[in-house]
């Protein structure tokens, strides 16, 4: 019996044995719904962007058509192999011939691999670690971020700051969609609709990012000597809070958007013009 | 270790003789409870059956087993408000407060409670917390600049940036589901985990504390090792967003001090020196 005259010390264990029974989870729920619609939509993603990114056709809907729409995958078009109408107004890879998606893919598929969010989502759904929350680590050695090669996620700022010119660029795009070459000048189509969606959500996924949270002004230690990077960082954090709906917005309409130029380039459907 | 089932016979013989089809269905609603019993030795889940009553949490009905059915079943409460932070437990294998689990809300079935997983069995519901102990020891404490004439001042917005991180009941539950102590015990050594993390942000984010903890969060507490994956946010009953608002600014905080080559050029032409991570644990009380 223990009494204030005959105090046992708790003695401190780190280790020891654990308690419960030894089962990777005792969860009954479907908690295995979560980290497969992830590798689901992300595999899905993947294999239509390999397949846009490679076909090489169909990915610009030029002055035959009445339009200007380039797909987001292909801009900015500067290689040599671009269609006419589709390049922009420099030919950076004169000597680049194949695909001319790849040279540019390199920058947002950078941003969104190291982004924070998607790296909660492929290391729970494809990596397994965890799976889901109170679930069991697929890998029995785990050394998360803090070694080669995951140590180079803290690269994530400078990926954004590319994502930035990126931004730019299909803003660019979506400004261009207005043309309608030889019907009338300026117009709005259902495509110019789409390029914008797109510009508008691809500008909220990299302004709610952490790293520009972080950059814009969480990185002070105090908001008070820091009114104007105070304001902004007031802005940007709300985003913040929907980083994760953003994300998957702004990647789905992406492909949603290539689609859409796809079709109407092929002729499958044709670009109603609004007004 | 006994298979306790309740006597259902709680509705006395003259409200069963008006037999209204409430009172039929209050008799057979029964709440059964699998609880983990046991020690370091070994331990098993037992299951304890007792009459449902309305509007309980998963602690209620524990108080019950423990007055009628166990009465030696260990477990750890104190304020049944959500404001202490003892009751911490698995509940069907998620992490969450005894006292803040409603069981209506919980599927039909059995109810399973287990003690948290990461760290060492006592008894029963009762566990060895004390690595998070050994772990707030090592986290250098506040160290302000020595005050002004007029005392110390702060301005309302730096006031208010480290109120979320105050509201923290130390009920250890982040620290129970992060994967990384969970499954790898091995890096109870050098991981401070989502409790220390809050803490941690906070002070780097205190406008008059002086110590640059960067490198310390880098080399010792283990900010590395966090990979993200937000359950402590999840978790957390005080809906602190721990991942968001804690860590994540952590390790970009680690990233100006590590891993920005732009950061380190600015550091070199500037002449500034960042804390090694001894000097900045030395003012650890530990
Ligand atoms: S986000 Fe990091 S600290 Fe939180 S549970 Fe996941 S790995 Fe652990
Ligand atoms: S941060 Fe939340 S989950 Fe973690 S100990 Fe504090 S209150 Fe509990
Ligand atoms: S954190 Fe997702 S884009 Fe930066
Ligand atoms: S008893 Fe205090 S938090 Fe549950």
């Amino acid at each position: 019996m223990t009494t204030f005259d005959n105090p046992t010390v708790t003695p401190v264990a780190i280790g020891g044995t654990r308690g419960g029974p030894d089962a990777p989870t005792l969860r009954q729920d479907r908690w295995w719904v979560q980290p497969l619609v992830t590798v689901t939509a992300l595999t899905a993603f993947v294999v239509y962007s390999a397949w846009a990114v490679f076909v090489n056709k169909d990915y610009y809907v030029g002055v035959a058509m009445h339009r200007d729409l380039i797909s987001p995958f292909y801009s900015p078009c500067i290689a040599a192999s671009c269609v006419p109408g589709a390049r922009g107004t420099a030919v950076v890879a004169g000597w680049w011939h194949i695909t001319p998606a790849l040279i540019v893919m390199g920058g947002p598929l950078g941003f969104r691999l190291t982004c924070y969010y998607y790296r909660r989502a492929y290391y729970r759904g494809f990596w397994q670690s965890p799976p889901n929350c109170a679930v069991a680590d697929g890998h029995r050695r785990y050394t998360g971020e803090s070694r080669f090669p995951l140590i180079l996620q803290n690269i994530h700022r400078y990926f954004f700051f590319i994502g930035l010119l990126f931004n730019v660029i299909l803003t660019i795009d979506a400004v261009m969609a207005f043309r309608m070459p030889g019907a009338g000048g300026i117009g709005f189509s259902a495509g110019t609709l789409v390029l914008c969606v797109n510009a508008v959500l691809l500008w909220l996924y990299s302004l709610s990012c952490h790293a520009a949270r972080h950059l814009c002004g969480g990185g002070v230690r105090k908001f008070s000597a820091h009114p104007i990077r105070h304001r902004v960082w007031r802005v940007l954090t709300p985003l913040n809070a929907h980083h994760m709906q953003l994300a998957w917005a702004s990647l789905l309409f992406v492909a949603f958007a290539d689609l859409y130029v796809r079709l109407v380039a092929s002729g499958v459907i044709t670009d109603p013009k609004l007004f | 270790m006994t298979d306790g089932t309740a006597d259902p016979g709680f509705v006395s013989e003259t409200e069963e003789a008006e037999a209204t089809e409430e009172a039929e269905a209050a008799e057979e609603a029964t709440v059964t409870l699998r609880v983990w019993r046991g020690d370091a030795a070994g331990g098993d889940l037992v299951d304890y059956t007792l009459p449902a009553n309305e509007g309980e949490v998963v602690l209620d009905v524990v108080h019950r087993i423990q007055a009628t059915l166990a009465p030696d079943l260990a477990c750890r409460w104190n304020c049944k408000a959500g404001k202490c932070g003892s009751c911490s437990s698995e509940i069907n294998g998620k992490p969450g407060l005894m006292c803040m689990t409603r069981v209506d809300e919980l599927p039909e079935g059995p109810i399973t409670v287990t003690p948290m997983r990461t760290f060492p069995i006592l008894r029963d519901l009762v566990t060895d917390v004390s690595f998070n102990y050994e772990v707030a020891k090592r986290v250098p404490a506040f160290a302000p600049l020595p005050a002004g004439p007029e005392g110390y001042r702060m301005q309302q917005v730096d006031v208010e940036r480290g109120q979320e991180f105050r509201k923290c009941i130390e009920c250890f539950l982040c620290q129970d589901v992060c994967h990384v102590i969970r499954d790898h015990e091995d890096n109870k050594q050098h991981y401070a985990g989502p409790r220390f993390f809050i803490r941690l942000a906070e002070l780097e984010m205190h406008p008059l504390d002086t110590n640059d903890r960067r490198e310390l969060v880098r080399q010792r507490m283990g900010i590395g090792l966090c990979n993200i994956t937000k359950c402590c946010t999840e978790v957390c009953p005080e809906h602190i967003k721990i991942t968001d608002n804690a860590i994540i600014p952590l390790k970009e905080r680690v990233v100006d001090s590590s891993y920005d080559p732009v950061a380190w050029l600015g550091r070199k032409i500037l002449g500034r020196h960042k804390r090694t991570a001894e000097e900045a644990a030395a003012a650890a009380p530990h």
